[in-house]
C-alpha cells in the first residue's frame, strides 16, 4: 500500500492543523503511518508533542514526519452506546445512570460518572404527549406587558376591590406551589425523558408568569396584598411535602389544577373588571396544558401498573385526614369569590355572587369526578374521592 | 502479604484522586496496594532508603538521585515501567520571532527564563545545551519552589510570559507546552521562533530497591502493562495521570540529566548535588 501524505502547506499545529491530521489519520489502519509535510517552522517539535499525547508513532525523516497511528482512540469508543434513540420511540423503559446529561441518541462513552437521578423508569414519568404538549406550550407563551391592557377601564366600588386584591393574593400563593411543585422533581428525572422535563419547564415557566400577572393586577390600585392564612398554607405544605412524583402530579395537576382551572375560568366571567378577567383567561389556558399532561401520563402510569389507582386514593385520603381539622379555604377568599361575584353589596347582588360560587365548587366537584373517572375509578369512587379533596380548591 | 505500597509525590490535588482510583483498580485485580504521598520528592527519595514504601513514582530527577544516593549506599535500584508519554520528549530553546538571535552562541550574556530550579525539562536539560554549546548566560528561575522537580506547569508558563513581554531573551520549555502555549495564545502563534531543540530524553519512572519482593514487584509491573485505554474502568485514570499505556521502563533516556547533574554550575543543579552527597552516606 502507497504510503499516505499530508500537506499542511504554512499551517501549524498551533492553528488547527491537528484537525487534518486527525482526518488522515482516519483513513489509515492502526500501526500504518501518514507522511506530515508543511512549511511551519514548528511543524516537527509540534508534531512530535502532539503525537505522544494521542498515543500516536512518531518519526523525523528527511522526507517529512511520519505519524503512525496507534489505538487509543479506537479504544476509547469501545464499549461506548447510543443513549436510546432521537425521537420518542426511542425512549428507554429504564436508561442508564451513567447516561447521565447526554442527550438521547448520543453516543455515549463507557466509563462515564452515575448520575443520582431517582425517577428513571419510564413507566414513572413518561407520555407521548409530552412532545405535543410542550410544543403546544412553546408556541403559546405569552409577555404579559403586551397580552393584558393593563390601561383598561376599572369601574367597580372600593371594597370589591379589596376583594380582587384578596382572591389574587391566594392565587398567588398557590401558583407558588404550582412552581415549586414541579421544580422539585425537574432535576430527579432522568433527562433521557427529556420532553418530560420540557414539560415541567415551561409549566414553571407559566407559573412564574401567573404569579407575575396576579401581582401586578393586585396591586394596581392597592400598596398592600390581602390574607394568606394556616389554614391555606397547610393544604399547600401537604402538596408540597408530597415525595412521590406520581402522587404529587396527581395531587396538584389532576385534583388542584384541575379545580383551579374552573376558578379561573369563573374569574374571567365574573370578575368585576376587564383586567382581572384577561389575566384569568390567560392563566387558565396555560393551566389547561398542565392538567393535559398530568392526566396524559398518570393514565399511561395506571394502565401499566393497576395498582397505582390505590395508591392515588389513599394519597387524597391521607391528605384529607391531615387537612380535616384545618379550615381549608380561608373564609376571606370564600366571601372575597361572592363579592367579586355579586359585584355589589345589594342583598340580591349577594344571593347571585352567592349562587354563583355555589356552582362553581359544584363544577370543580363535576370536574374532579370526570378525570379521576378517565384514570379509571368507578363513578362512586371518583364521587367519593372528589368529595375528599381540600377545601382549598389546590 | 504485606500491602504493596507506593510513594508519590503530591505536586497537584489530582494525585490523590489518580491513586486513590488505581488503589481500587488494584484492589478489584486482587492487588493489596497503598500508597503515600509526599510534598516533594527529596523526602520521597529519603522516605526510599528509610523503608517507608516498596516502590516510587519518581521524577526523572528523583530516579538520578535514588541511583546516586544507592550507589554510594551499596544499595541497587531498579526502574521498572513508564509512561508511552514519558518518552522521547525534547525540551526547546525559543525565541521571539523577531529576535536578532539566530543561535545558542548569541545568548551569551543573555537574559534566559527557565522554569523550576530543578525541573528536569524546562531548566536542567535545556541548560545543558546551553553549556555545551559554551554560552554562558544570565538565568532566571520562574518558580522558586524546590522539590516539586518542575511538575507543575505553572514555572514553564512563567517563562514564557517573560519573554512576551520582554523580560527575558529567550525561555526554556518541553515541546508539549510549547504547542499548548502558543494554541492557548500565551506564546502567539508565529511569535516565536525555536532556537534549539534537546536530543529525545525520557521522564518519569517507576524505582524499586533491592529489598522489595521480586514477585510482588513483578505482579505490581504486569498489572500495570495490563491497563487498557479501552478499558473504561481505569481509562479516566490514565487521563488524569496523562498516558494511553504503560510501557517498560528504560534508563537510557536519563543520560543528559545526569550530564546536566554533573556539568552545570547552575545553582539548581548544585543544590541538586548537595542533596544527593548529604543523603548518599552508606
Amino acid at each position: 500500500m502507497s504510503q499516505a501524505v499530508l500537506d499542511l502547506a504554512a499551517l501549524g499545529m498551533d492553528r488547527g492543523a491537528h484537525l487534518l491530521v486527525k482526518r488522515a489519520l482516519e483513513h489509515v489502519s492502526v500501526g500504518s503511518s501518514v507522511l506530515v509535510r508543511g512549511d511551519d517552522a514548528a511543524l516537527a517539535v509540534h508534531l512530535r508533542a502532539w503525537t505522544r499525547s494521542q498515543g500516536h508513532g512518531f518519526e523525523d525523516t528527511a522526507n517529512g514526519c511520519r505519524v503512525i497511528r496507534g489505538d487509543a482512540e479506537v479504544g476509547r469508543w469501545r464499549g461506548s452506546e447510543r443513549a436510546g434513540g432521537l425521537t420518542s420511540t426511542g425512549v428507554v423503559e429504564r436508561p442508564a445512570l451513567s447516561w447521565g446529561l447526554s442527550a438521547r441518541g448520543a453516543q455515549v462513552e463507557a466509563g462515564a460518572p452515575e448520575f443520582d437521578f431517582d425517577l428513571v423508569h419510564k413507566d414513572e414519568v413518561w407520555t407521548d404527549d409530552a412532545a405535543r404538549i410542550y410544543a403546544a406550550a412553546a408556541a403559546n407563551q405569552w409577555d404579559p406587558e403586551t397580552a393584558i391592557d393593563w390601561t383598561a377601564p376599572m369601574e367597580h366600588p372600593e371594597e370589591v376591590e379589596d376583594a380582587v386584591v384578596q382572591v389574587m393574593t391566594y392565587l398567588i400563593e398557590n401558583e407558588m406551589a404550582a412552581l415549586l411543585v414541579p421544580a422539585r422533581f425537574l432535576a430527579r428525572i432522568h433527562p433521557h425523558f427529556r420532553e418530560v422535563l420540557q414539560v415541567l419547564s415551561v409549566q414553571m415557566a407559566d407559573e412564574a408568569r401567573h404569579i407575575e400577572v396576579f401581582t401586578r393586577r393586585a396591586t394596581l390600585n392597592r400598596g398592600e396584598l390581602g390574607l394568606s392564612t394556616t389554614g391555606g398554607q397547610t393544604s399547600l405544605k401537604t402538596l408540597f411535602d408530597e415525595p412521590d412524583f406520581a402522587l404529587a402530579t396527581f395531587l396538584l395537576s389532576v385534583l388542584g389544577e384541575g379545580s383551579f382551572l374552573d376558578l379561573l375560568w369563573f374569574l374571567e366571567q365574573y370578575a368585576p373588571d376587564p383586567i382581572t378577567r384577561q389575566v384569568a383567561k390567560m392563566a387558565a389556558q396555560d393551566e389547561a396544558r398542565h392538567v393535559a399532561f398530568g392526566m396524559a401520563h398518570l393514565a399511561r402510569h395506571v394502565d401499566l401498573d393497576p395498582g397505582l389507582l390505590g395508591r392515588l386514593a389513599d394519597a387524597i385520603e391521607r391528605r384529607h385526614s391531615e387537612l380535616q381539622h384545618t379550615a381549608g379555604l380561608n373564609e376571606e377568599v370564600f366571601d372575597s369569590l361572592i363579592l367579586l361575584a355579586a359585584g355589589s353589596w345589594s342583598p340580591q347582588a349577594i344571593a347571585d355572587g352567592w349562587d354563583k360560587v355555589l356552582e362553581l365548587k359544584s363544577r370543580m366537584d363535576r370536574g374532579r369526578q370526570v378525570r379521576l373517572g378517565r384514570l379509571g375509578f368507578s363513578s362512586n369512587e371518583s364521587d367519593r374521592l372528589s368529595g375528599l379533596h381540600t377545601r382549598n380548591f389546590m | 502479604m504485606k500491602t504493596f505500597t507506593l510513594g508519590a509525590v503530591a505536586y497537584d490535588p489530582k494525585v490523590v484522586t489518580i491513586w486513590e482510583g488505581f488503589k481500587t483498580w488494584f484492589a478489584e485485580n486482587d492487588f493489596d496496594f497503598d500508597f503515600v504521598l509526599y510534598s516533594n520528592y527529596e523526602r520521597q527519595v529519603e522516605g526510599h532508603f528509610l523503608g517507608e514504601y516498596d516502590v516510587a513514582w519518581n521524577s526523572p530527577l528523583a530516579w538520578v538521585q535514588l541511583e546516586r544516593i544507592a550507589a554510594a549506599k551499596g544499595r541497587k535500584v531498579h526502574g521498572f515501567c513508564m509512561r508511552d508519554t514519558d518518552q522521547d520528549l525534547t525540551s526547546l530553546v525559543v525565541v521571539r520571532s523577531d529576535s536578532a538571535i539566530q543561535s545558542l552562541s548569541d545568548l551569551a550574556g543573555k537574559r534566559v527564563a527557565v522554569g523550576a530550579p530543578d525541573s528536569p525539562q524546562a531548566t536542567l536539560i535545556p541548560l545543558l545545551l546551553l553549556h555545551e554549546a559554551g554560552v554562558e548566560a544570565e538565568i532566571q528561575v520562574h518558580d522558586k519552589l524546590f522539590g516539586k522537580h518542575g511538575d507543575h506547569v505553572g514555572g514553564e508558563r512563567d517563562a514564557a510570559k517573560a519573554l512576551m513581554a520582554g523580560e527575558a531573551d529567550a525561555a526554556c520549555m518541553i515541546d508539549g507546552n510549547h504547542l499548548v502555549f502558543s494554541a492557548e495564545g500565551t506564546l502567539p502563534s508565529g511569535s516565536t521562533r525555536v532556537l534549539a531543540q534537546t536530543a529525545p530524553y525520557d521522564h518519569c519512572i517507576f524505582a524499586a530497591l533491592d529489598d522489595v519482593d521480586s514477585d510482588v514487584l513483578a505482579r505490581f509491573r504486569s498489572l500495570l502493562l495490563a491497563q487498557q485505554y479501552s478499558d473504561p474502568s481505569v481509562r479516566h485514570l490514565l487521563d488524569l495521570e496523562g498516558l494511553k499505556e504503560w510501557r517498560d521502563g528504560r534508563l537510557e533516556g536519563f543520560v543528559q540529566l545526569n550530564e546536566a547533574v554533573d556539568k552545570l554550575t547552575f545553582s539548581g543543579a548544585e543544590t541538586v548535588r548537595q542533596f544527593i552527597s548529604a543523603t548518599g552516606v552508606a
